[in-house]
């Protein structure tokens, strides 16, 4: 019998294939549904400028057709190098590649004959970046201890409600900040005496918590606030405030640093999160117990009370996030004002496997993607806005797919832990 | 895989993996307690009931707390300590009397209706005496279809938190046929348009099915993306294609042919959709526990690692309970809309998510069960909108008792605690999986 | 000669079982203490309380003359008490370092982790104790060897004087096993003293000072080695005399049942598992595939049930191809599989016994008509099965979880030789069950064999594998090593081929002449 020659060692050559088949996809895409619909000689205008900066950036302008052409030649290219030589590592360069193409494509379509700002686009990414940041941030500070948290949607309703209220009553806005980081602190509390005392299903306890904080929050809401709007529901928001000489980058400045304290705390989190977890007791201890709770309790470590305390931790950012609702930006209450961002966060977490800095980044892709559908709105597309809303959504499910990249969960995630 | 992992690690006990003079001497006992008919009981009625009970407490210092009368006696307290006690004793029993009444209407009504029916002929005082019961049992419907959907997918490790949009897509899904075709006979058009609300329902879940069989992708973030991207659907539907031709944005009515037949003449909106929830029970019941079907559901659920072993498809198993659960919701969904609306507007599903896992926890993932669970949520539900114009309770209140329900159900160990009672563990099931493979 | 620690009268109860009954024990300065007995016999349990990671209801404690608290493992490690845990504690995403540091962290500026010194001390006590332990590995990428001894320099870094190893040769090839044993013995000369947890009597005898046996929770005795021989620990052990040997015929080969060609198959993380696999087995005999774990026996044994694809080569199964067929196919053609963790993969824990019996073929007749279950028939097969393989419980209703280790895997095993089978892989067979269990199920399997079944067996025991076997194939990272009659092997000749030296270069130690059907039984 003649001897077959031993496949190789390395990854199938069907993720080439595939990666290959997506970028010429990406182009086929672009010239089926963008430059079909568009005529030549169109231009499109993106602003660069938000406000003051040190200089002003003159604005973008494309031609359209030629853009879209030259987005469609990037596509191939890369899609044609792909199959004949697998040049590209990993699927996520692929993905992002005709994904930033794809989306690029759409947004000089959009703005064909018209002018759209992309700075301002930006900084609104950032801006509903947050809540889902926050929120995924709740998620790995817990999840690395092991403990799912899917009551970050309930947390965040609760907080929002009891940080208006009370900044109201007392018109502060920082007693209202503080008192949304102590409901955080409370309900994940809660839910972790739930699953670590009482051993309840991590999902079940986070659902329930969910329903609890839904009804609970619109009790209060139907029973008081909307009769009372300027006594309890009517706080005010938190100013911008423009960093010194940060904000006066042209571009970067806008997009970064003119947002509210909320926004600068989440940077810090994200920056301090990613030193505690890595580089520090506290985060090898955490990530052994989210690993491997009985090699940690082995060595002295106390399980349960390294999880009290990443959950309660997580509570009070998920309380932050539910803060940003409120006081945050838009001042009053409204029922189910989060609307899904706490879970949306929990995809971000595990889309940026469950690192601070990772989940950042996606949440930002989430905020991209709802910035973008507003932006839409106004820009009058031809797409209904129904549509154009469930972006976030659909982003979030492609994501969970986990067809860009894999990530694995820390290996004792929702497990109880059984002290003998 | 990362589970697989887990499981492998710090799972296993060194003693439970193989000690013979352990598990030999544990087996009698364990094996009488899960036998014994006190313990069976006690875990599967005496504990929910009371969850519920602890619930309604709950419920109740919430609404004492709401209530100004008593809020405004606490503050006299030091003055007066009994009159503080006593208001709020009377909001909450003030409170709870119109919700019961409400749900169950009083049965001296009843019977001085039949007396008048037999006397003079004359129906109505009876039917308006029955009204508040069977507007409960109209309201216990849909629960017992998404209480079944969710229990569904428990029995096979699946948490269904899509019940809402899979209900709205099954309610648009027979809305449309129900207005769109006309002329055909009632006992064609009427299983028609519910046909395409339980198929409109499984399309709902099967992607999330899908999406977790194929990709691992975990469903419970899942269905509730397809419930966002439902609503969304939805808002666009109402407000174009299926728009009626008012002003408001709601379907148009369906056919008088598509319509479930009513047991009684207006107003009482009780009709067949009840009994085709109880054979929806009955059918669930057969297919989990009497059939090849069921089987593979259950063992995949309990143990999907065996059942692959014993050469089961998981993931066969997996898409075909999502669609059977989302089938389920989209009945209820077709059901609530053929038997007691005739359109459809925004918020149409609004809580039937939330609700039909209190719903599946509560009846043990039962058909049965469920079903008695669906009953006491109608009860409460119908009675909740007379609490509401009687005693100034907002609806939402009975959010806040079912999740406490669902922490009471899903926490025995809180139950013992609080009663001090001592009753064996029962075999705990398995209802999720962490995130994934 | 000092007494460094003294147990006097540890008892501890679980629910239903007395684990610890008043055991007594005591610890010289410099001596490897055995602590022998069954699985269940309460050793590990014993350790546990000295360890701090169980209370014990009754009983104390001494270190050096002086009674002790332990209520945790901190406790246990500030009085010099370090453990080797049976299922390694460590993390495997992280590196040796990490591991080493985890609890007992230094730091610099206060705060951030001061790797590089906890790096420069594991490579000072690698270099001590003769360890070779790279720091900077992650633990994921080490053989299980090295991790045994990233176990170790935890315990050294924590300067403990007492060192407790739980079954540390189970998952080791004999040549590892003689290496641990050098280490064992450095660390004796350089003043730690040893408690050895085992139930293996030749290693026993080969590297202890002091026997304790235990049985039922309680102390049998403590001997010298010097002063006994197997069969009397045996004995001491079980609470009988035990028959050493396996009585089994000269197998009667017939034809080819099981025939692989050039396998490859790849795990689920996309790695090449089975790396070019060729072998067959005939009706009427068993193949026994030895190998420490971890060498692609299990991605082979997930490749022939149908439960991984294969990416290259060929299976025939009793003259049929199986490529790209789901597990219930390959089954329907007369493949059985007992699994190697029958927990978790072979029985569906909250299932009756009577369901897990038909667990393969519970929608076939007399089973199922149509989709409906008969449940009569189903009763039926489970009090029968329950009668022929001797399963002890209640009831055929019970649930399968209130069985013990022998039962559960005699339910297993029931299951799968009652349906019609031509080819049986047992994996693991007797991982973890109590001797008469071990005793029944190689019996079972014998009289398969003599009925004209192709067997393969998959152990890691290779005790067990010279037990069962005719053949035995060992396989190291994928392949298979060597193929030879069991008739011609030897421990010291498997070890190396275990270790992935092959044949040509191995010093060939004479093969023994051994009697045809007398093999030494299996501890």
């Amino acid at each position: 019998m003649a001897k077959q020659k031993a496949p190789s060692a390395s990854l199938p050559s069907r993720q080439k294939l595939a990666t290959g088949i997506t970028l010429l996809l990406a182009g086929l895409l672009i010239f089926a549904l963008f430059v079909v619909n568009s005529q030549p000689g169109q231009q499109a205008t993106f602003g660069m400028n938000l406000g003051e900066t040190a200089f002003q950036i003159p604005d973008l302008v494309l031609p359209v057709q030629p853009a879209l052409y030259a987005l469609v030649l990037i596509s191939v290219f890369f899609g044609a190098w792909q199959l004949a030589r697998g040049g590209l590592r990993s699927a996520g360069w692929a993905a992002a590649i005709a994904s930033f193409c794809f989306v690029a494509a759409f947004l000089i379509w959009a703005a064909q004959d018209g002018s759209f700002n992309l700075v301002g686009m930006l900084n609104g990414t950032v801006g509903r970046a947050i809540p889902i940041a926050l929120a995924a941030l709740c998620g790995v500070i817990s999840e690395r201890a092991a403990v799912i948290n899917i009551a970050i949607e309930g947390i965040m309703l609760m907080a929002a409600l009891t940080s208006v209220v009370s900044a109201t009553l007392t018109g502060s806005l920082l007693v209202g900040l503080i008192v949304a980081l102590l409901t955080g602190a409370l309900i994940a509390a809660f839910h972790a005496v739930l699953v670590i005392r009482f051993k309840v299903d991590q999902i079940v306890s986070g659902v329930a918590i969910n329903i609890f904080g839904t009804g609970m929050t619109s009790f209060i809401s139907s029973r008081y606030l909307e009769s009372n709007i300027d006594l309890l529901n009517n706080s005010g928001t938190l100013k911008v405030i423009p960093i010194p000489v940060l904000s006066q980058i042209p571009i970067l400045g806008p997009i970064l640093f003119e947002h509210t304290f909320i926004v600068y705390m989440t940077f810090i989190l994200v920056a301090l999160l990613h030193v505690l977890l890595f580089y520090t007791p506290w985060g090898l201890r955490t990530r052994a117990v989210g690993e491997h709770p009985k090699a940690a309790d082995t060595l002295g470590i106390n399980v349960f009370l390294t999880r009290y305390v990443n959950v309660i931790i997580g509570g009070m950012i998920a309380g932050l996030g539910g803060a940003y609702f409120t006081i945050g930006s838009v001042g009053r209450f409204d029922q189910n004002m989060t609307a899904g961002k706490g879970f949306i966060g929990l995809a971000a977490m595990i889309f940026g496997k469950w690192s601070p800095i990772g989940a950042f980044l996606s949440s930002l892709l989430f905020g991209f993607a709802d910035s973008l559908q507003v932006k839409m709105q106004i820009l009058r597309v031809p797409i209904p806005s129904e549509f154009l809303a469930m972006a976030p959504y659909i982003v979030t499910m492609i994501v969970l797919t986990g067809v860009v990249g894999r990530a694995i969960p820390p290996a004792a995630d929702g497990a109880v832990y059984e002290k003998q | 895989m990362a589970a697989k992992k887990s499981a492998k690690k710090p799972g296993v006990t060194p003693r439970a993996a193989g000690s013979d003079a352990t598990v030999a001497a544990k087996a009698p006992s364990a094996a009488a307690e899960s036998r014994g008919g006190g313990s069976f009981w006690a875990n599967n009625l005496l504990m929910p009931a009371l969850a519920v009970f602890t619930g309604l407490v709950v419920g109740g210092v919430i609404i004492a707390l709401a209530n100004d009368t008593a809020i405004a006696a606490w503050g006299n307290f030091f003055r007066n300590p009994f009159f503080a006690v006593k208001a709020s004793w009377d909001a909450v029993i003030q409170a709870y009397g119109a919700l019961f009444a409400g749900a169950l209407g009083k049965p001296a009504d009843v019977i001085a209706g039949i007396q008048l029916y037999y006397s003079t002929g004359d129906a109505t005082a009876f039917y308006r005496a029955i009204y508040p019961f069977t507007e409960s049992l109209v309201l216990s419907t849909p629960y017992i279809f998404t209480g079944l959907s969710v229990a569904v997918g428990f029995r096979c490790g699946l948490f269904n938190i899509g019940a809402e949009g899979q209900f709205f897509m099954g309610a648009l899904g027979a809305a449309f046929v129900g207005y769109s075709v006309v002329g055909l006979p009632a006992y064609i058009h009427l299983p028609l348009a519910l046909i395409a609300g339980a198929l409109a329902g499984a399309i709902w879940g099967a992607i999330p099915g899908f999406l977790k069989a194929r990709f691992g992708a975990h469903e419970v973030v899942n269905t509730i993306m397809m419930n966002w991207i439902a609503f969304r659907l939805s808002d666009w539907l109402l407000n174009g294609p299926m728009k009626s031709g008012g002003f408001r944005p709601v379907t148009p009515n369906v056919e008088v042919t598509a319509e479930i037949p009513r047991f009684f003449p207006d107003p009482l909106r009780f009709n067949w959709g009840f009994v085709l929830a109880l054979l929806a029970a009955v059918f669930v019941y057969w297919l989990l526990f009497k059939t090849t079907v069921g089987f593979e559901v259950r063992a995949v659920g309990a143990n999907p690692d065996a059942a692959k072993y014993s050469g089961m498809s998981v993931l066969r198993n997996f898409v075909l309970v999502m669609t059977i659960s989302g089938a389920l919701a989209g009945l209820a969904g077709a059901v609530q809309v053929l038997g007691v609306d005739h359109w459809v507007g925004q918020g149409f599903s609004a809580g039937y998510g939330f609700d039909s896992i209190a719903l599946a926890l509560l009846g043990k993932s039962h058909p049965f069960g469920v079903v008695l669970a669906a009953l006491l949520f109608g009860i409460l539900r119908g009675g909740a909108t007379s609490m509401q114009s009687l005693a100034r309770i907002p609806i939402h209140i009975i959010s806040v008792i079912q999740g406490m329900v669902i922490i009471f159900v899903a926490a025995p160990a809180i139950i013992r605690w609080i009663y001090r009672l001592r009753i064996g563990e029962a075999d705990r099931t398995v209802l999720t999986r962490g995130w994934g493979k | 000669m000092t007494t460094v620690l003294e147990l006097r009268g540890i008892t501890k109860a679980f629910p239903g079982v007395l684990a610890n009954d008043h055991i007594d024990l005591t610890l010289e300065q410099g001596e490897i203490h055995a602590l022998l007995g069954e699985n269940g016999a309460g050793k590990t349990t014993l350790m546990n309380i000295l360890y701090g990671l169980y209370k014990p209801d009754d009983g104390e404690i001494l270190i050096q003359g002086k009674k002790v608290e332990i209520h945790t493992p901190n406790d246990a490690i500030a009085h010099g008490i370090g453990m080797v845990h049976q299922h390694f504690m460590l993390v495997p995403v992280m590196t040796v370092t990490e591991n080493v540091m985890l609890g007992n962290e230094p730091t610099r500026s206060g705060m951030f982790l001061d790797k590089a010194t906890v790096a420069a001390r594991v490579r000072e006590l690698s270099e001590q104790y003769g360890l070779e332990v790279n720091p900077d590995s992650y633990v994921q990428d080490l053989s299980v060897g090295i991790q045994q001894r990233v176990e170790i320099i935890k315990v050294l870094y924590r300067s403990a004087d007492i060192l407790i190893l739980d079954e540390p040769t189970a998952v080791l090839t004999p040549q590892e096993v003689e290496g641990l044993f050098r280490i064992l013995k450095t660390l004796i000369e350089k003043g730690k003293s040893i408690i050895f947890i085992t139930h293996k009597l030749k290693e026993v005898m080969e590297v202890a000072d002091r026997i304790t046996v235990l049985r039922g929770g309680r102390t049998v005795g403590t001997v010298s080695p010097k002063k006994v021989d197997t069969a009397k620990l045996a004995s001491m052990m079980v609470g009988r005399d035990v028959n050493l040997v396996v009585r089994k015929k000269p197998a009667q080969p017939k034809k080819i049942a099981l025939a692989v060609q050039d396998l490859y198959v790849r795990d689920e993380r996309g790695h090449l598992a089975v790396n070019g696999i060729s072998f067959d087995v005939r009706k009427g005999e068993i193949l026994g595939i030895a190998g420490v774990q971890g060498n692609g026996q299990t991605e082979l044994v997930y490749a022939l049930t149908g439960l991984l694809p294969i990416e290259q080569g060929q299976i025939h199964l009793v003259g049929r191809t199986i490529r790209r067929l789901a597990p219930r196919n390959v089954m329907e053609l007369g493949m059985a599989h007992v699994p190697e963790d029958r927990q978790r993969h072979g029985l569906i824990l909250t299932f009756p016994v009577q369901d897990n019996l038909v667990l393969c073929n519970y929608y076939l007749s007399p089973f199922a008509k149509g989709i409906t279950l008969q449940q009569g028939a189903i009763v039926d097969n489970g009090r029968k099965l329950i009668k022929e393989f001797d399963i002890r419980t209640p009831t055929a209703a019970v649930n399968v979880s209130t069985l013990s280790g022998g039962n559960q895997q005699k339910v297993i095993v029931a299951r799968e030789f009652s349906r019609p089978i031509e080819v049986l892989i047992a994996s693991q067979p007797t991982r973890g069950l109590d001797v008469g269990s071990i005793e029944y199920i190689h019996n079972r399997l014998i009289q398969k064999r003599d009925e004209g079944t192709a067997i393969l067996v998959v152990s890691s025991e290779l005790d067990e594998i010279l037990a069962l076997s005719d053949r035995i194939a060992v396989m190291y990272r994928g392949r298979i090593m060597e193929i030879l009659e069991a008739s011609k092997a030897d421990k010291e000749y498997l070890g190396l081929l275990m270790a992935g030296i092959e044949a040509s270069k191995a010093v060939k130690a004479g093969p023994k002449k051994k009697e045809p059907g007398e093999v030494e039984r299996v501890f």
